[in-house]
């Protein structure tokens, strides 16, 4: 227990490096010239376009719907021309189409996702009525995942959630959207969440804030109180103590069961800037269509969190704010789970927390494992990384399994202590993909096996 | 012996004996034991000869004597002995190459029948020299774990990463590292087992038997103008090579110059057609071979007369 | 939509370094780690320096820049690439010397440090790969190469006179040979070791005074006995004999998270009681505990607290990263374990102290130690899956 403030077993303390953009109020990033909207936003199957090329559109109206239960609809940042729908680089790598949109400038709403229910109205609402509004706006998880937030909220009928827990600890270095999300905007927080409470039907929501994050515990206290089944609790300062599982432990001291999902153990997790999309899509009718980056790094030039419309690409943000002499690394999200950029014209997605440019250089060549232990103290899953780094390196893939190596969060914080210098998140990685592809093969050779020949194959 | 002799030199010191004799009768006793013992090892290994084929004896002196294994026998002896009394395949010594299979088929008096022999070959001509890096890649060296970067620093997205996972995998070092960023198969070493084809996470090998002399070194599906940026010897299916052939076995087929090996007759035509080098004949390698192994036979006959 | 397409914007590097997360690191190293456990050595090492004199510094030395050179050796001629900056091996050979006694020969650290670092270390596969703490094997191996200079003397063992004069006199001695103004005496541990009765402990006296005895051969205050077994004006190995430095550098080893407070305190505490616990008799009759003697049993326990190899063993050997369990649970086992072994070695075994090869045998058995000290896997009921 850390200065008797609720947390979980594991973790580490990188540098914080908030100071550089934690005073920031959130500015709005103007409009560039062509917006690219992501068909792949996030988990779940791409979205179908329902635009054709040259089709005039309007701020918030449906330009892609789900391509599946699992799936979330998209909308039109801003009012414009659709200039064309094609391949469009992606933050994770993988090959996507997108729709681009040449603004008009006027930025003009669809009327149809201009609907003011009010306040009382809109927490009057019911369970299925709150869900189908969070689905048909394209609302998915802002925490960086991007999961759609309408499965989440759709649990089958034999998991009870209990407790709907909103992640206010944004634990990773450098990222602030989330701070200035919790001071500027806790009313519209404390009411999503009380949606999201109706939603799902638990007895109680909870909003977990860091210890370094005294005002915005404040701000919400504020706002929770007198609300029945609200509260808001101050955990402790640690990475990664915004992980689900961790912070469900922290707060319920209830353990997600390995394999499971946080509905095993009856809780919702979701993003505070969720919760704001929740509100405004469920009392305003507006779809998500924009979001709040922060923009930091000792090479920016001007830090800042900057509310931005999906599409923005990510050389938008740095002729925006400027890099500095040095600049090595460019980052999607934060540090220790982030995701590594080079192509700048990769576009914001509903899920970028941030975009950090740094100076980081390449650490030195890793030596043998020196048994410190430092991993497996740090583990928050209480794996033993040390061992799966082995194994890893000798290309061992099926002991990884034996050793739970799909428990995995892939946090980083084994791989960020390791004085070794050891990739043991990268070897972690090629395990899990490598046993999914002999799992593959498996199967693949069973199927042969079990056709009876002469038969053509699928 | 030794301790017999000590043991007789102790007795002999402590009984008082003078040292010359002491020393005479050591030596005596060791070279009449060592003499007794060597009558019986003489008469035992005439008595208890094995008759081994000599045919054995002989592949086994034309065998590497390395012992690998890469046969799949308990060593050089043991594929020796499985060729004559077995009448396994007389090529299977990959390290021994061509010379070897030829000398053996020589001592079994047969002809060499490579035909269902299998070479890898890399589909992908990219050196660094020809392409570039998209970005600094900094992780584990491996190209199954760095294609999970973005799919590799390499500016072609089919091309090879360099890194070496086929050279890891290849348990017979057929495969080498090139200084120019691309592996190289080393032909007379492969034995096909088809471990890189399975390593590449590019699946950029293919095993290619007696019939594909012809091979299209490049695996690029992207469109020309892509191609182009990406690699100067990338195929950018300019169709020169669909054109050219007479046999109607080479086409353009979603951007990549594809083989049909039914109708090929591995004319060349289309190696000399392409503008960038990408189409490449093995005819000769493999003819090469062919004239080793002959020599090889013959020599090995000769010396089995 | 071309990769190389720029936009124009200052300072965006020519390629970006792009890796896997996580994508900072901790700035802490290996060689962080080993000089500051040579640090941590420093004051051992200097209270070695008052003690003894000036000849254990130059053994120290010895031991450190023999112990870097063969690594360097053997690394080039094994054809691996050269590691001696990492510090691993200068606290190897630092390790080594503390456990030789302050008048050996030159040539014995020399030939201890080249078999620690060789058979101990580089055999295995090099750092981070070998079983058996390296300067264990060497001082194993010093024991049985050169038995007159090391094993039978530490029976009886070289000291310093009054320690707290002149503290400069006592480290550049005026004399003539290394170590004058010197004489031996027979150690804490060789004083009390059973069986009983023998030299001193024959006289019908507490331990204490009986150390105090042998030391000094007259009689002595028996504080006075447990200051000199704190400070180190006792006889024993350059590097075991002074307790207040060796736990000095033990608090930073822990204040810096490289040693879990959990292991040398379960080792102690185990040694210390098990010691206690052991049956033995003086004369026929039960001596100690289990006579119901508690004075003596308190007096014993300070004894095996502040004497031979215990702290240092307990600080710096065991706690070795490489050969100890990763896991609390598994570091608190192989403490009680060892602690076990060095009770039995000192009570009934042939020595009179058990450290170094206490601390050998449960490196052997780490690995199965480790295979029941498994950290319970988040969200699992027991075990790993």
């Amino acid at each position: 227990m850390h200065l008797g403030l609720p947390t979980f077993r594991g973790g580490t303390h990188p540098p914080e490096m908030k100071e550089l953009s934690r005073d920031l109020p959130v500015e709005v990033l103007p409009v560039p010239e062509l917006l690219a909207c992501s068909l792949s936003q996030g988990i779940g199957a791409p979205a179908r376009p329902v635009v054709g090329v040259g089709e005039e559109v309007r701020r918030g109206q449906l330009i892609a719907e789900a391509g599946g239960f699992v799936s979330a609809a998209l909308h039109a940042p801003t009012s414009g021309k659709v200039r064309s729908i094609g391949e469009c680089p992606h933050p994770v790598g993988l090959r996507a189409n997108a729709i681009f949109i040449e603004p008009d400038g006027a930025d003009e709403w669809h009327p149809d996702a201009r609907q003011e229910l009010g306040e009382e109205a809109a927490l009057a609402l019911d369970a299925k009525e709150i869900v189908s509004k969070v689905q048909a706006a394209g609302i998915v998880g802002m925490g960086g995942a991007a999961f759609p937030t309408h499965v989440k909220l759709s649990p089958p009928p034999d998991k009870k959630i209990d407790t709907v827990i909103l992640n206010g600890c944004e634990c990773e270095p450098y990222l602030t959207a989330d701070y200035r999300v919790m001071l500027e905007r806790p009313g519209e927080i404390v009411k999503g969440l009380r949606l999201l409470v109706k939603a799902v039907g638990a007895s109680r929501g909870i909003i977990g804030v860091e210890a370094n994050k005294p005002e915005a515990h404040e701000r919400l206290l504020r706002e929770v109180r007198g609300v029945e089944g609200l509260s808001c609790r101050m955990v402790a300062v640690k990475y990664p103590q915004g992980a689900e599982k961790q912070l469900i432990k922290a707060l319920l001291n209830r353990e997600v069961p390995s394999g499971g999902l946080p509905m095993d153990a009856g809780a919702l997790v979701q993003n505070v800037g969720t919760s704001v999309a929740v509100w405004e899509a469920v009392a305003s009718g507006r779809p998500l269509t924009e979001r709040v980056v922060t923009v930091s790094g000792e090479c920016v030039e001007r830090p800042g969190n900057l509310l931005c419309r999906i599409g923005v690409t990510l050389g938008d943000l740095l002729a925006a704010r400027g890099v500095r002499a040095g600049a090595r690394r460019l980052i999607s999200g934060g540090p220790m789970m982030g995701l590594a950029q080079w192509n700048p014209e990769v576009p914001v997605m509903k899920g970028t927390s941030g975009l950090l440019v740094l100076d980081e250089p390449a650490p030195p060549e890793h030596v043998a494992c020196i048994n410190c232990g430092k991993c497996v103290e740090g583990c928050p899953a209480h794996l033993m990384p040390n061992r799966l780094s082995t194994m890893g390196e000798r290309r061992n893939w099926e002991a990884m399994m034996d050793w739970n190596v799909l428990d995995c969060i892939e946090c980083g914080v084994c791989t960020y202590q390791c004085p070794a210098k050891r990739p043991i998140v990268h070897w972690i990685k090629q395990g899990k993909n490598e046993l999914r592809l002999l799992k593959i093969r498996a199967e693949a050779e069973k199927k042969k096996k079990e056709a009876p020949e002469g038969v053509p194959a699928e | 012996m030794f301790a017999a002799n000590f043991l007789l030199l102790l007795a002999a010191a402590e009984s008082g004996a003078n040292m010359i004799e002491t020393v005479a009768w050591g030596g005596g006793v060791m070279a009449a034991i060592g003499g007794a013992l060597g009558l019986l090892l003489f008469v035992a290994s005439r008595a208890f000869a094995v008759q081994v084929d000599p045919r054995i004896e002989a592949i086994n002196a034309a065998l590497p004597g390395v012992n690998c294994g890469g046969c799949g026998y308990p060593g050089c002896s043991g594929y020796a002995e499985a060729v004559v009394n077995e009448g396994v395949a007389v090529n299977l010594c990959a390290p021994g190459g061509a010379e070897v299979a030829g000398a053996v088929a020589g001592v079994m008096g047969v002809a060499v029948d490579d035909s269902d022999r299998k070479v890898s070959v890399l589909a992908c001509r990219g050196t660094r020299e020809f392409t570039s890096d998209k970005f600094e890649y900094f992780g584990v060296k491996d190209c199954r774990a760095a294609n999970l970067v973005h799919g590799g620093a390499k500016s072609c997205r089919f091309g090879c990463l360099g890194l070496g996972s086929c050279v890891e995998a290849c348990p017979f070092d057929a495969l080498v590292m090139g200084a120019d960023g691309i592996p190289h198969v080393i032909e007379e070493l492969c034995t096909g087992c088809g471990k890189c084809v399975t390593a590449c996470p590019r699946d950029l090998f293919t095993l290619r038997g007696e019939k594909q002399n012809v091979v299209v070194v490049c695996a690029s599906h992207d469109p020309g103008k892509i191609v182009n940026r990406a690699c100067k010897v990338g195929c950018i299916g300019c169709r020169k090579c669909e054109k050219t052939c007479k046999f109607d076995a080479i086409h353009v087929v979603d951007g990549l110059a594809t083989i049909d090996y039914d109708k090929c007759k591995h004319c060349g035509a289309c190696v000399k057609a392409c503008p960038r080098g990408i189409i490449l004949n093995f005819r000769g390698a493999r003819r090469a071979r062919k004239e080793r192994l002959e020599k090889a036979e013959t020599a090995a006959a000769r010396e089995a007369r | 939509m071309s990769p190389e397409s720029k936009n124009g914007i200052p300072n965006v590097p020519d390629k970006w370094l792009v890796t896997t997360s996580p994508h900072v690191r901790s700035p802490e190293t290996v060689s962080q780690i080993m000089w500051t456990v040579v640090l941590a050595l420093l004051p051992a090492c200097v209270a070695g320096l008052v003690v003894f004199g000036w000849y254990a510094g130059l053994i120290m030395a010895i031991g450190v820049l023999s112990a870097m050179a063969s690594e360097a050796v053997v690394q080039r001629v094994m054809r691996r690439p050269v590691t001696v900056s990492d510090g691993s091996a200068a606290v190897t050979g630092l390790l080594l010397a503390l456990c030789l006694p302050a008048d050996c020969s030159w040539y014995v650290p020399v030939v201890g440090s080249f078999v620690a670092i060789f058979i101990g270390k580089q055999v295995f596969g090099g750092l981070g790969r070998n079983y058996f703490n390296p300067a264990l094997i060497g001082r194993a191996f010093l024991q049985f190469a050169f038995p007159d200079q090391l094993s039978m003397s530490k029976w009886k063992m070289l000291m310093r006179k009054p320690l707290l004069e002149s503290l400069a006199g006592n480290i550049f001695n005026v004399g003539s040979g290394p170590v004058a103004e010197a004489m031996s005496a027979a150690t804490p541990l060789a004083t009390i070791k059973p069986p009983f009765p023998h030299g001193e402990m024959a006289a019908d006296i507490t331990p204490l005074e009986a150390v105090g005895r042998s030391l000094h051969n007259t009689a002595e205050d028996p504080w006075d006995v447990v200051r000199d077994l704190g400070l180190g004006n006792i006889p024993g190995c350059i590097g075991e004999v002074s307790k207040l430095a060796l736990l000095l550098g033990g608090l930073i080893l822990i204040a810096n998270r490289y040693v879990n407070w959990r292991l040398p305190l379960a080792y102690i505490l185990t040694a210390v009681t098990v010691a206690l616990l052991l049956p033995v008799k003086s004369g026929g009759e039960w001596y100690g505990l289990w006579a119901g003697q508690w004075n003596v049993v308190g007096q014993l326990a300070v004894i095996h607290l502040l004497s031979g190899g215990l702290f240092l063993g307990a600080f710096y050997m065991i706690t070795d990263m490489v050969t100890s369990p990763t896991t609390g649970r598994g570091q608190v086992i192989y403490g009680i374990a060892a602690g076990v072994l060095v009770a039995l070695i000192r009570v009934y075994g042939g020595y009179p102290e058990g450290v170094c090869y206490s601390i050998l045998l449960v490196n052997a058995g780490r690995l199965l130690i480790e295979k029941y000290s498994v950290p319970r896997v988040f969200g699992t009921s027991s075990g790993k899956a």
